[in-house]
């Protein structure tokens, strides 16, 4: 074997890379505005998410308004509207963390998955890119509020932004999981499907939860979406003023044998929710390469 | 310090071995080529230095950092472009090369000069606002070379750069590649299954088998399956046999000429032809290449093995087209 001479300037100083904490977090920032980027670049997304529950309100709503009947001047479709704003939250939070199987398809995932990064941080940064472009979705829906006679305040609206970014990153946090075990978009696709639909159907966005059969109520007492869609409806009905009559036929807290839970319990169980889903998202990206 | 030191590396999958006792070292600011057909090890000793594989047994320190004990420092000094395209075509140049800088922990004030810097080096200065959906395959190539730079790693892996790109691209990125070594200093570690592309690199392993067969500089590889040769045709062979033995060249007669054996057949082609008194009728020069340096090793030309190659090809493009 020959020695190989090189020249003799060769190794230029390398920089100090930063490390710490302050690091990390400025990962975060930068991993959460990629997808704030690509979101704001994907028009027809933002419009395909607005379309689909503008669909369900309109559609369920005022179709089973006839069936349900005005209690107290309040109607059905005004009931359902809070929920129809989760929903928009919730599919947009699911389907953001699809870009995860769309990263790994395309082998960028590699790219952050090789950095000397923690994976907990990249997860976090996802988390919070996908839950603020899900709540911004939630927030667009806002604007249909006055068009079917829902009274918003200053204070509502930021009290259910609130409530949205705590669903979003809850359901975010989900979805990143299930994509950390899935590498096909396909069936990404599928098993989302075939639980975002009984979450929302088995949650209370489309229907009041009082007065269901034992088993039903049971079910949905064991469904995350339920705490986390409760409370944006209590906070936007209670800037209503509905008559007594109203507030009993649509009801809108969730009970455990027969205690109404408070607004804070509910946003406790969310959260507990979301730290659970967030430690298996990054054990689930620990395992890959 | 050596920039790569590699010591008896070992890998098995199960009974399979993909690399079996490998040794070397690569100086710094050396370009190293690793080569050999796919499934010979290549991808499997790069994955092992890169901290993504666990060695079986031996060891490898890269940037003076060992591979297993001191991962996370390896892979801060090293970069990495892999064989697959991984940019983010919805994102510009410029903000998959930020994207990455943040990741590495490029100081932030440092970020916007070394962008400007990386992107200048590979010659897509003018592209940095434009979306990555909208380059070539050759340039997102070179794109990701400079990404792999951006945070002055001392050793840049490249796995099969110049796969499934067209021969002008081919040439680029390794003018690139000689860029890169000559003004930022830093240790090229290449794969790559062409052999004509070896040529490029100071010092070339080849692997086969998951074993190292040989490792040398490109010419002394050549010289070593033999010297160049002159194949002669002429209106009186044994006359002209003659007049080159006199001439005092090494000289055979073959069933269809003369084949003499000289050290550079583009020096002395002409003095050879000089000491010939008959006519000529033709000449045929051959140099040893590289693919005789794999043909005298392993006993079978690199071509035979490339089926799996254009199978990556075919991958990449439908990745692309569907991107």
């Amino acid at each position: 074997m020959t020695a190989v001479t090189t020249p003799s300037n060769v190794l230029g100083s390398p920089m100090e890379l930063r490390t710490g904490v302050a690091r990390e977090l400025r990962v975060v920032g930068m991993v959460c505005q990629r997808e704030l980027i690509r979101f704001a670049r994907a028009r027809t997304r933002i419009l395909s998410g607005v379309v689909q529950p503008v669909l369900f309100l309109f559609v369920l709503g005022y179709g089973l308004s006839g069936l349900v009947g005005t209690v107290g001047g309040f109607s059905f479709h005004q009931f359902v509207y809070p929920g129809v704003v989760a929903m928009s939250v919730v599919m947009t939070a699911m389907f953001s963390a699809l870009s995860i199987v769309w990263d790994r398809e395309f082998g960028f995932l590699r790219e952050m998955l090789v950095a000397p990064v923690d994976r907990s941080t990249l997860v976090m940064g996802k988390t919070l890119g996908g839950a603020t472009v899900a709540a911004a979705q939630g927030t667009i829906m806002l604007v249909l509020a006055p068009l079917i006679g829902i009274h918003l305040t200053p204070l509502v609206v930021v009290q259910v932004i609130f409530l949205e970014l705590l669903m979003a990153v809850a359901m975010t946090t989900f979805g990143v999981f299930v994509a950390s075990r899935i590498s096909k978009i396909e069936s990404f696709q599928v098993v989302m499907q075939m639980l975002l639909m009984p979450m929302l159907f088995l949650s209370g966005a489309l229907f009041p939860l009082n007065g269901l059969p034992n088993w039903l109520a049971f079910i949905t007492r064991l469904n995350p979406l339920t705490y986390a869609i409760a409370p944006l409806r209590q906070v936007i009905f209670d800037a209503q003023h509905l008559s007594v009559e109203a507030r009993a036929h649509f009801s809108s807290s969730v009970t455990w044998f027969g205690w109404p839970l408070p607004i804070w319990f509910e946003v406790l169980i969310v959260v507990v929710f979301a730290a659970i889903f967030f430690a298996l998202a990054v054990r689930g990206f620990s395992r890959t390469e | 310090m050596l920039a790569v030191e590699v010591r008896d590396l070992k890998k098995a999958y199960g009974d399979v071995s993909a690399v079996k006792d490998v040794n070397f070292d690569v100086s710094p600011g050396e370009i190293f080529g690793f080569l050999g057909p796919n499934g010979a090890g290549k991808s499997t000793t790069i994955k092992m230095l890169c901290t993504l594989v666990r060695p079986t047994a031996g060891s490898a320190r890269v940037a003076g950092f060992d591979v297993v004990e001191d991962a996370r420092r390896v892979r801060r000094h090293i970069g990495l472009v892999f064989q697959e395209q991984t940019l983010d075509g919805e994102l510009t140049a410029e903000e998959n090369l930020r994207f990455h800088a943040v990741l590495y922990g490029v100081p932030p004030d440092q970020i916007d000069a070394r962008i400007g810097r990386v992107l200048a080096l590979v010659a897509l200065t003018d592209r940095r606002k434009d979306l990555v959906s909208t380059y070539s395959g050759g340039m997102a190539r070179r794109l990701e070379l400079a990404r792999g730079m951006l945070h002055t790693p001392r050793v840049l892996f490249l796995d099969e750069p110049t796969a499934g790109l067209d021969p002008q691209s081919r040439i680029l990125i390794w003018e690139d590649i000689a860029r890169l070594r000559s003004e930022e200093g830093v240790t090229i570690f290449v794969t790559t299954h062409y052999m004509d592309e070896a040529e490029n690199a100071d010092r070339i392993a080849i692997i086969d088998h998951g074993t190292i067969i040989a490792l040398d500089q490109p010419d002394a590889l050549k010289a070593s399956v033999g010297s160049d040769t002159i194949a002669l045709e002429t209106a009186d062979d044994d006359a002209a046999l003659l007049s080159l033995r006199a001439a005092g060249y090494a000289v055979e007669r073959g069933e269809s000429g003369l084949t003499a054996y000289v050290d550079d057949e583009e020096a002395e082609v002409g003095d050879l032809m000089a000491a010939i008194d008959v006519r000529v009728r033709t000449v045929r020069v051959h140099r040893p290449t590289l693919d005789d340096v794999f043909l005298h090793y392993t006993g079978r030309e690199i071509r035979e093995q490339l089926g799996e190659g254009a199978g990556n090809g075919f991958a990449r493009a439908y990745a692309a087209r569907r991107r």
